[in-house]
């Protein structure tokens, strides 16, 4: 039998999860600017990697598994950024939003 | 030798290719883990438009999202953030051996996925009405009423291929129950059950960032 993890991890990881959903939801209805689109990214990213980590068990798991996590992530923020670049720096999207 | 190998221990278990039981969970994950990252390009191409043309049509995009619902986006959120938690204890149950258990988790997560996908519909049909449905009677007021239809193509696709991926984690998690019921993953057989719990949760993950994306872009 495998080494399981204690129960209330998983309803802390969910508590946890909905707290951040919750102020998600409420920065939604203040008008922080361009911060709202900030804000709402950082706490996305931090849900992401709350459920990797503790229900997707990235936490304790072998480094193997931590690149497989991490690769297509690092391939999306390549193909992002990349992207983005190349539109700015041709004028197509205009940066005074 | 005095090592003996009854059908009810986990070596009953291992693929010939496999040293021992350990190897053959390690690699199932891995290929799991390798799937989910050819996954987050999949929605990565969707995620690209949609940062390209937020940026380009920023203001028009704020306006056309304060149209869509953002209870029901939000509930869903909730919906599917506890369908991972049962998720997480099904898993749990199956590295324990409970049976009972696990067909009562798996049939909850399977339930919550219909939930999910009940309100989508709800939402869809409320966007009909709206006349927010690109090529379908749309009909804008404001300005510019053709970015404000290329906001919903982008919310129709990425909602679209997150809901075709929940409708096909429900299917799974069916079949699991299934199989739970059948007694297909005791002694140590829960390989299964592990990598459709790893694909479930991504999907929640996706949706952790489509709600904010498409339903609070700007503010209320």
């Amino acid at each position: 039998m495998e080494e399981v993890v204690q129960p209330k991890v998983y309803v802390r990881t969910c508590i946890a999860l909905l707290v951040l959903l919750a102020v998600t939801w409420s920065i939604g209805y203040i008008n922080l600017g361009p911060f709202n689109l900030i804000v709402a990214l950082a706490v996305s990213i931090a849900k992401a990697i709350v459920i990797a980590l503790f229900f997707m068990h990235i936490k304790g798991s072998s480094r193997i598994l931590h690149l497989a996590a991490v690769a297509g992530v690092i391939w999306l923020l390549i193909m992002i950024s990349l992207t983005l670049g190349d539109y700015i720096s041709r004028g197509w999207v205009p940066l005074n939003h | 030798m005095s090592i003996s190998i009854s059908p009810a221990s986990e070596e009953a278990f291992v693929g010939q290719q496999f040293d021992d039981i350990e190897q053959q969970r390690d690699a199932a994950k891995l290929g799991m883990w390798i799937f989910l990252a050819t996954e987050v390009l999949f929605f990565g191409g969707l995620f690209l438009g949609y940062t390209i043309y937020r940026f380009t049509y920023g203001h028009i995009f704020v306006e056309a999202s304060r149209k869509l619902d953002v209870l029901i986006g939000g509930t869903n959120t909730a919906v599917l953030l506890i369908s991972s938690l049962l998720m997480a204890f099904a898993v749990r149950a199956a590295k324990l051996d409970q049976r009972r258990a696990l067909v009562g988790l798996l049939a909850g997560t399977a339930v919550l996925g219909c939930v999910f996908m009940s309100l989508k519909g709800v939402e869809y049909h409320k966007d009909y009405v709206d006349h927010l449905v690109p090529r379908m009677g749309f009909k804008w007021e404001g300005a510019d009423p053709g970015n404000a239809e290329l906001f919903y193509w982008i919310y129709f696709a990425m909602t679209g291929l997150h809901a075709i991926h929940v409708t096909v984690g429900i299917g799974i998690m069916l079949v699991l129950t299934l199989l739970a019921w059948l007694g297909k993953f005791s002694h140590g057989n829960h390989n299964t059950v592990e990598i459709a719990g790893l694909y479930w949760h991504f999907v929640d993950i996706v949706w952790v960032f489509l709600f904010p994306l498409l339903y609070l872009v700007g503010h209320r």
